[in-house]
């Protein structure tokens, strides 16, 4: 199933403003994997994001995914196959009622409607929130708001998911709920965070970035024993591997 | 502070459209069109006309009580905005002087009749209006609007609007109270840092607006916005559609506060 791969090729990427965001990174994520980019602020990772699928291009090296590089006229197809859910909900929930964001995706897709209402079910039920479909997306709460934006992205059936620090505003009950939930789907998944402890719950691959390069890149636990690789990229060590005092 | 209660109002309104009644049930296109309808009768009558007027309260009236509606509080909405047809219609005493009748001994000059006729005009479109939304809620509201023939993109810019109204209040209600939280003062925001505070907010706005894009992007958007709802129009909606407009015709044909008032003056 090669359609499932995310590779980087000496990817670089520098703002507008003269900042470097990447700087050489590689990397090659197979079908199924579950990947953690893990990093500082600034590090890179939301920009690395951001070219899987293809909102920022390459301005050298290149994106792949399955096996086909992320240039302007497979857009389409690529963001079929990679499902990004973005940092902050409200920038993703865009559409005034659950139903309509997560109908947003499969309508595009050009589903006739009785289909795009089953498909729209279906998603809200695998994550949950059945019971939000006539709300409106402005009164949701943070988890329920994640879960929606989840479902949004899912409702398209990527191949792989792409998730942006998905648990930085949910509390600690919320933030369980969604680490079950992504246990349980069988994509490729590729998470940007700095919650190692769910890293530990997720992925057993980490990548490192360090800015803007690759500063380790395989066994998460491996990573996160190594004392000057967390020193160096800004990261303490997951919770449950330090050790109780006394 | 008022940032937050004008995020509230619209929640509440909001809320309102939720109910169910026999209003809300009422497929938003039949009152869309019946609103226009109403909305151009009482806009046809010429500028001195009071006693006609008035008898189209019917409609919001009925609108109101069998809507559930809250009429203080949508009393209390139009009123708020009133002044500014108050300022439109204020020069009409002073520059048409001349005397329409005598009420009580007084002469009422024309000036004052067209004042009251526009300010009457006001509450009954505003207010038909803002049912209108209590009563559908917004959305649907804009939902019905592309299934009428508007624009789509007319609509999806009322929709987004709508959307992140709540998100630019919630901003701006954050950026006022750290603001008070850091001026000690409770003498409101000088001019110079409110305009580096509306920059502000605008820059946000932009960045925002970019993110949204990108996420639309994401998941297949190519210029067009589908709304993937269907509403059925029944028997009683058409029997909606019907009846106002003849009524709003017969109203404005024949005075019936007129009427009324001579067939009691025949009487007694």
């Amino acid at each position: 199933m090669s359609h499932h791969i995310v590779e980087a090729r000496s990817l670089h990427f520098t703002y507008r403003d003269g900042t470097p965001a990447l700087r050489g990174v590689d990397f090659r994520i197979t079908h199924g994997e579950s990947v953690a980019v893990v990093g500082a602020n600034g590090a890179g990772k939301s920009t690395l994001l951001r070219h899987l699928n293809g909102t920022v291009l390459p301005q050298r090296g290149e994106v792949r995914v399955g096996d086909f590089p992320v240039i302007k006229d497979r857009l389409k197809e690529v963001r079929r196959t990679v499902g990004m859910v973005f940092q902050n909900p409200d920038d993703q929930l865009f559409m005034p009622t659950v139903f309509d964001d997560v109908a947003f995706g499969p309508v595009n897709c050009g589903l006739p409607p009785d289909e795009v209402e089953a498909r729209v079910d279906e998603v809200l039920a695998q994550v949950g929130v059945a019971y939000l479909k006539g709300r409106s997306s402005t009164r949701l709460s943070a988890g329920e708001k994640r879960a929606v934006s989840i479902a949004a992205v899912l409702a398209v059936s990527p191949d792989i998911l792409v998730l942006d620090e998905p648990n930085s505003d949910l509390d600690p009950r919320a933030r369980r709920r969604l680490i079950e939930l992504l246990k349980t789907f069988k994509h490729t998944k590729i998470i940007a965070t700095h919650d190692l402890d769910m890293v530990l719950d997720l992925c057993p691959r980490t990548i490192v970035l360090v800015e803007g390069k690759v500063a380790a890149d395989g066994n998460s636990l491996e990573i996160f024993s190594d004392e000057q690789l967390l020193k160096k990229s800004n990261l303490e060590k997951p919770l449950r591997m330090q050790k109780y005092p006394g | 502070m008022k940032i937050g209660s004008a995020r509230d109002d619209a929640l509440y309104m909001e809320e309102l459209s939720q109910k169910d009644t026999p209003v809300h049930r009422i497929d938003p296109r039949a009152k869309i069109i019946v609103n226009i309808f109403f909305i151009f009768t009482v806009l046809s009558f010429n500028r001195y006309e009071i006693s006609a007027l008035v008898t189209f309260f019917t409609f919001p009236l009925f609108l109101m009580v069998s809507g559930d509606l809250p009429a203080g509080y949508l009393t209390k909405k139009l009123l708020l905005i009133s002044p500014i047809v108050v300022l439109i219609a204020v020069f009409n005493p002073v520059f048409d002087r001349e005397t329409a009748f005598i009420l009580a001994g007084a002469e009422i000059s024309a000036g004052w009749v067209s004042f009251f006729s526009i300010l009457i005009r006001f509450f009954l479109t505003a207010g038909s209006i803002l049912i209108l939304i209590a009563s559908t809620g917004f959305y649907k509201v804009c939902m019905a609007l592309e299934r009428i023939g508007v624009p789509s993109l007319f609509v999806m810019q009322l929709l987004f609007l709508y959307r992140y109204i709540f998100v630019l209040l919630d901003e701006g209600a954050r950026m006022v109270r750290a603001h008070a939280l850091r001026s000690f003062s409770d003498r409101g925001i000088k001019i110079k840092t409110f305009g580096s505070l509306l920059g502000n907010l605008l820059l946000r706005t932009v960045d925002r607006a970019d993110r949204i894009h990108s996420a639309m992007l994401a998941r297949g958007f190519d210029g067009s916005v589908t709304l993937n709802r269907r509403i059925k129009f029944r028997t009683s909606d058409a029997f909606f559609v019907v009846f106002w407009p003849v009524l709003f015709i017969l109203m404005r044909r024949y005075n019936f506060s007129e009427l009324i008032g001579s067939f009691f003056l025949r009487i007694f």
